[in-house]
């Protein structure tokens, strides 16, 4: 069976949900060959072999992460040439994709990204995606090279399968021309202690209807076990970090159920949440064009009904 | 300092946005469009640069005879001059096939420092372009720019991901690709609605770029869309009004939907 390469995402060794995704589905194309690049191999190692990692292929040096994007693309296209791989899976986060961009230029092949579902088709691979703000649902193949895949967040469930994990350490240096960009800087993020938001499974947003004090949609959002997210306006307005944003130039969530609290539901937020399967809002105004989408919604004001309806779950869980 | 922009002409997102169903490739002809909303921070961006020092702004485009209005838009805002490719070849056009006929205009332009894009365009949203476009131009690529120096040959961004905020280096020439966080672009004046009238642009051709027809449009992409089919609209589900008793009512749903 041919290999499928899967990039792996991690952080130190700490291996995201999105790549136990990402080898569940390239079960469905081949056997799965995981590409792990940095440090932390020995946390990751477990992760992998339970979602069916047969192999490993990893290069270990701090020279490929400094320089961003363009060594990991030679490191597949490299991967690409010898291994005549059935697809490469890869997130579609900003990274993977830009990664995923290179990578097709480089190999002459077709790239899809931002797919949300891939299965196997006669003689390669087909994928859905939703376009338009997801007003359209789109199937497309890869006619040229080997099929490179962008997948989203969510878009598998994770099913176990043992695989041996067998890893193999590769002779790996970026070109010179790989190292024209590189990291000078990093300052971490604090921790929230909440879910990631294009991970979770409930998403809680706030919008300018918070004026500024997100600690009702916080609380609510913590009685769910819920990530939090906001509109663009609240961003904006220096009241909720960007990195939170949800929307087209922000996140792009499909969590099981979307929470908008005092978000009026405009196109470009749509745009990153319209998939969510349950769609809740509480708005102030009857006419919000959120209600358009809800399974659910209150029209009021959310200083009193989340602070209600987080008491009310609460009191249903003790 | 010789900044190009690229800049994309897109159906609006306000409007009701369509496939051709003879051929599966976005309807551009009967959707009004402009320019990507996400490129004028990219046009902002250059501006700036520019009036901090000297240097000349070329707008860049790829696309049907209407894409004219994008650069029209960029040279109102300041921009120099304008290159626009047309040619019925580009038809069906994927990212990769754009960013080919992008890079050749780019060779033919010359003497680049900095090649300026949006971060993703408003309709295909796929983000790609900017890098497919350095890998060809062989530059270093710094994307996703919340704010953007150029000083001596080195362009510094700052970059806010999940995990940490980088700051990165390229030396130039190398592209950048800028957020909608960058800036706060200008509106068109009066003077400079005025001062367009009189800018050039350039029309090329795929001839004039060298680049053979074979190897853009519809029948060279390297993916095809199979089919496409409009979402279901959304049906409504039930509103409350709150009397009191909103949140109740709130938590029963998740309750009912076993959310909790
Ligand atoms: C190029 C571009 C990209 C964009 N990208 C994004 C994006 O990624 N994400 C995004 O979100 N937006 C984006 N936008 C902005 C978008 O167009 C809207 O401006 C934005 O989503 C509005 O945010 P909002 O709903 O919080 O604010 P508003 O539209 O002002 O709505 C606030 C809502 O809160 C309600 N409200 C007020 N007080 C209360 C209260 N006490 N209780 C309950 N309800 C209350 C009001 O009735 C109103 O409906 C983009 C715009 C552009 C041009
Ligand atoms: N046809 C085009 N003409 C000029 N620039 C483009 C074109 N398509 C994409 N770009 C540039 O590439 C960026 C990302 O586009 P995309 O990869 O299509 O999301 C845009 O913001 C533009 O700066």
């Amino acid at each position: 069976m041919a290999e499928v390469l899967v990039l792996v995402d991690h952080v130190d060794g700490k291996v995201r949900k999105t790549t136990s995704e990402l080898l569940t589905i390239a079960r469905r194309l081949g056997e799965p060959s995981a590409v792990f690049v940095g440090a932390g191999f020995d946390a990751a190692k477990e992760t992998l072999a339970r979602f069916g990692a047969e192999k490993v292929y990893r290069v270990e040096s701090p020279e490929v992460l400094e320089h961003l994007v363009v060594p990991q693309a030679e490191l597949l296209a490299q991967l690409v040439a010898d291994k005549a791989p059935a697809a490469v899976l890869v997130p579609s986060s900003p990274e993977g994709k830009e990664i995923a961009a290179r990578l097709a230029i480089k190999t002459e092949s077709g790239l899809i990204t931002d797919a949300v579902d891939v299965q196997a088709a006669d003689g390669g691979v087909a994928t859905t995606q939703s376009v338009f703000a997801g007003s359209y649902t789109v199937s497309a193949t890869v006619t040229k090279g080997t099929p490179i895949i962008a997948v989203k967040p969510n878009s598998a469930t994770p099913e176990e399968a043992a695989g041996a994990a067998a890893d193999e350490v590769l002779d790996f240096t970026p070109s010179d021309a790989a190292k024209g960009a590189k990291v000078t800087e990093s300052k971490p993020k604090q921790a929230t202690g909440r879910p990631e938001l294009t991970e979770a499974a409930i998403v809680v947003s706030g919008g300018r209807g918070t004026a500024g004090d997100f600690s009702k949609v916080e609380d609510f959002a913590d009685s769910l076990g819920a990530a939090v997210g906001a509109s663009r306006a609240a961003v904006d307005a220096g009241w909720y970090p960007h990195t939170s944003q949800v929307g087209q130039t922000g996140k792009q969530v499909s969590p099981q159920l979307y929470v908008a609290c005092g978000i009026s539901g405009a196109i470009q937020h749509r745009a990153g949440m319209q998939t969510s399967k349950t769609i809740v809002a509480v708005n102030k105004d009857n006419e919000a064009p959120i209600f358009e989408l809800v399974d659910f919604g209150v029209v009021g004001d959310l200083f009193s009904v989340l602070p209600q309806a987080t008491d009310a779950i609460k009191a249903a869980k003790d | 300092m010789n900044i190009v922009v690229c800049v994309k002409y897109v159906p609006d997102a306000q409007a009701e946005r369509t496939f051709n169903a003879s051929d599966n490739t976005t309807d551009r002809e009967n959707v009004d469009g402009l320019l990507s909303e996400l490129d004028e921070y990219a046009v902002e961006e250059a501006l700036k640069i520019v009036e901090a020092g000297e240097g000349e702004v070329t707008v860049l485009t790829v696309g049907p005879e209407a894409a004219a209005d994008a650069i029209k838009k960029a040279l109102q805002m300041g921009a120099d001059k304008g290159v626009h490719v047309s040619d019925d070849a580009i038809h069906g056009s994927d990212a990769v096939a754009t960013s080919l006929v992008l890079a050749e205009a780019i060779k033919k332009i010359g003497d680049v420092d900095l090649v300026v894009t949006g971060m993703a365009s408003t309709d295909g949203t796929m983000g790609v372009v900017p890098a497919m476009l350095a890998e060809r131009l062989g530059l270093p690529a710094v994307t996703f720019a919340s704010e953007l120096t150029v000083e001596g040959s080195t362009a510094t961004i700052r970059r806010d991901g999940d995990a940490s905020t980088q700051t990165i280096t390229a030396t130039l020439p190398a592209l950048v690709s800028v957020t909608d966080q960058i800036n706060e672009p200008r509106y068109p004046s009066f003077k400079g609605i005025m001062a367009a009238k009189k800018k050039p642009v350039e029309q090329w051709s795929l001839a004039d770029l060298g680049v053979d027809a074979s190897q853009v449009g519809l029948d060279a992409a390297w993916t095809k869309v199979e089919s496409f089919a409009a979402r279901p609209p959304r049906t409504q589900g039930e509103i409350v009004a709150d009397e009191g008793d909103g949140g109740a009512k709130l938590a029963a749903f998740l309750t009912e939907r076993k959310f909790v």
